[in-house]
C-alpha cells in the first residue's frame, strides 16, 4: 500500500479513537484557554498593545497545548501492547509516525481555532483581517511543531520520565519555528506585512522540510527496537 | 598505548596554550577600539568552533552507530557531545563577559546569542536523555537521533549573523569574510589558540571515551549478575 495512505489510515484510526473519547483535545484546549485567561492578569487586556504581543501569546499556547496532544499520540498505544502490534503490521514506521503527526496537526489546528475565537473575545483583537494568510501560517507552523511532536512522542514513549523529557528536548529544537510564527502572527493581528514576513515564511517552510524530511528518514531508528 | 597518547595530547595543547597566554598578555597590543577587553576574543571564537566541530564530529558518530549499532561510536559521540558542551559554554560565559564591558549589559535577545542559548538547551537535553534510559541500545538510537535533529541547531547559530542583522559582531576570520577585518598577527594567534583547544578536547574525550567504556562494562556484568 502507498505510504501516504497507510499514514493516513493511521491518522483515522487515532482521529476516531480522539473524537470518541475526546482525552486529548479537551485537556489541550483547557490548558490552551486557561493560558489565555492567566496572560490576563500579566498586563492590560484592555491595552491596544495586546496585538503587539498576540502572536506570542497564541503560540504559547498551542505550543504547550500541543506537549499535550504529542504526550497522548503514541502512549495511547501502550496498553495491550498495541504499539508492538502496529510496528508488526505491514504499515512502516515513517508512515506510522506521519499517521501520527496528521492526528497531532489536525488536533492541534482545533485547538488553535477555539484559542483564536476565545483570545478574539476576550482581548478584542481583529484576527481575521487576514484569515487566508493567518491559515497559511497556521498550517505551516502546526505542521513542523506536530511532525517534531511526534518524532519526539516516539523517542519518548517507553522513557520513566516521559511527561518531563518530552518537553524539554522538543521546545529548543521548535524555537526557530516558534519565533517566525511569532513575527508573522504579529505581522497579521497589527495589520503590517513587510518585506520580513517573506523572510520568516520561508524560515517555517525550509523547517518544514527539514524535519519532516529527518523525521521520516529516522523514523524506523526511533521506533523500531 | 592510549594513555600515552592522552598525557601527549594533553601536555602538547597545554604547552601550547601557555605560550598562546603569553603572547596574547606580553606581545599582543591593547586594540584600538576596545583596549584590553579584546583579548577574550582568544578564547571565546576557539571555544566556539571547538564546540561546533565537537557537534560535527558527534553527528558523525551518531550517523555511524545508527549504521553500525557498535556502542563504540555511540561511547564516542556521547563523550565529544559532553566536552564541545562544555566548550559551547565556555563560548557563552566569554561573550557575555566581553558584551558587559563593551555594551553595558550581560545579554541581549539577539539572533546569535538567543540560538546558540538553544543549542546548549538542546546538548544539555541530549546529556539528560542519556540519563533518563538505562538500555545501552536504546539509549544509543534515540540519542544519535536526537544529535542529527540537534545539529540543525548549530548550522542556525554558524549562519545566523549573515541571515538577520545582528547585535553581534560579524565575522572577523579570513576563511569567511576573504580577510581585511582583523590584523594577520591578532588572526593567526586565534588559530593557534583554536588548535590548543582541539589538542585539549581531544584529551578529554579520550579520557571520557574510556569512562564510558568501562561504565558499560559495569553495566553489562551487573545485568549478567542480575540475569
Amino acid at each position: 500500500m502507498n505510504p501516504l495512505l497507510q499514514a493516513l489510515w493511521v491518522a483515522r484510526k487515532d482521529l476516531a479513537i480522539e473524537f470518541r473519547t475526546k482525552e486529548s483535545l479537551n485537556a489541550a484546549g483547557a490548558f490552551a484557554v486557561v493560558i489565555l485567561l492567566l496572560f490576563s492578569f500579566v498586563f492590560d487586556p484592555a491595552s491596544p498593545e495586546v496585538a503587539t504581543i498576540g502572536g506570542g501569546l497564541l503560540w504559547l499556547c498551542f505550543a504547550f497545548g500541543g506537549a499535550l496532544i504529542f504526550n497522548r499520540g503514541f502512549a495511547r498505544e501502550l496498553p495491550n501492547e498495541c504499539l508492538d502490534a502496529l510496528l508488526a503490521s505491514p504499515v512502516s514506521a515513517s508512515s506510522l509516525l506521519a499517521g501520527k503527526a496528521i492526528t497531532s496537526f489536525v488536533l492541534l489546528l482545533i485547538v488553535e481555532a477555539v484559542s483564536l475565537f476565545v483570545f478574539g473575545f476576550f482581548y478584542d483583537v481583529r484576527w481575521w483581517l487576514h484569515p487566508l494568510k493567518l491559515f497559511a501560517v497556521c498550517a505551516l507552523a502546526t505542521w513542523g511543531i506536530a511532525i517534531l511532536g511526534a518524532a519526539f512522542g516516539a523517542m519518548t514513549v517507553n522513557l520513566k520520565l516521559r511527561e518531563l523529557m518530552l518537553p524539554v528536548l522538543i521546545y529548543p529544537l521548535l524555537l526557530p519555528l516558534l519565533m517566525a510564527a511569532i513575527e508573522l502572527t504579529n505581522n497579521l493581528l497589527m495589520n503590517q506585512v513587510t518585506s520580513d514576513s517573506l523572510l520568516w515564511g520561508r524560515v517555517l517552510l525550509v523547517f518544514d522540510i527539514v524535519y519532516t524530511s529527518l523525521a521520516v528518514a529516522l523514523a524506523e531508528t526511533i521506533l523500531v527496537n | 598505548m592510549r594513555e600515552k597518547l592522552v598525557y601527549i595530547l594533553a601536555i602538547v595543547g597545554a604547552v601550547l596554550l601557555a605560550w598562546n597566554l603569553y603572547g596574547i598578555f606580553t606581545v599582543l597590543p591593547d586594540e584600538a577600539a576596545q583596549g584590553a577587553i579584546y583579548r577574550i576574543i582568544f578564547i571565546h571564537v576557539p571555544a566556539a568552533i571547538t564546540a561546533f566541530t565537537g557537534f560535527f564530529i558527534a553527528l558523525v558518530l551518531s550517523a555511524m552507530y545508527l549504521k553500525t549499532g557498535d556502542l563504540r561510536y555511540d561511547s564516542a559521540a556521547a563523550s565529544v557531545t559532553e566536552v564541545s558542551f562544555v566548550f559551547a559554554c565556555v563560548n557563552v560565559a566569554t561573550g557575555s563577559i566581553w558584551a558587559r564591558i563593551i555594551w553595558g549589559i550581560w545579554w541581549t535577545w539577539d539572533p546569535r546569542l538567543t540560538s546558540m542559548f538553544v543549542c546548549l538547551l538542546i546538548y544539555f537535553g541530549y546529556l539528560m536523555l542519556r540519563k533518563a534510559i538505562d538500555e545501552p541500545t536504546q539509549r544509543g538510537r534515540l540519542s544519535a537521533a536526537l544529535s542529527i535533529f540537534g545539529f540543525v541547531d548549530v548550522i542556525i547559530v554558524w549562519k545566523s549573523i549573515q541571515w538577520w542583522r545582528t547585535q553581534h559582531p560579524s565575522p572577523v576570520l579570513s576563511i569567511r569574510t576573504g580577510g581585511g577585518n582583523i590584523d594577520p598577527a591578532m588572526e593567526h594567534m586565534i588559530y593557534r589558540d583554536l588548535l590548543a583547544f582541539l589538542l585539549i578536547a581531544a584529551a578529554i574525550v579520550l579520557v571520557r571515551m574510556r569512562q564510558e567504556m568501562i561504565e558499560r562494562e559495569i553495566d553489562s556484568l551487573r545485568r549478567l549478575a542480575h540475569a
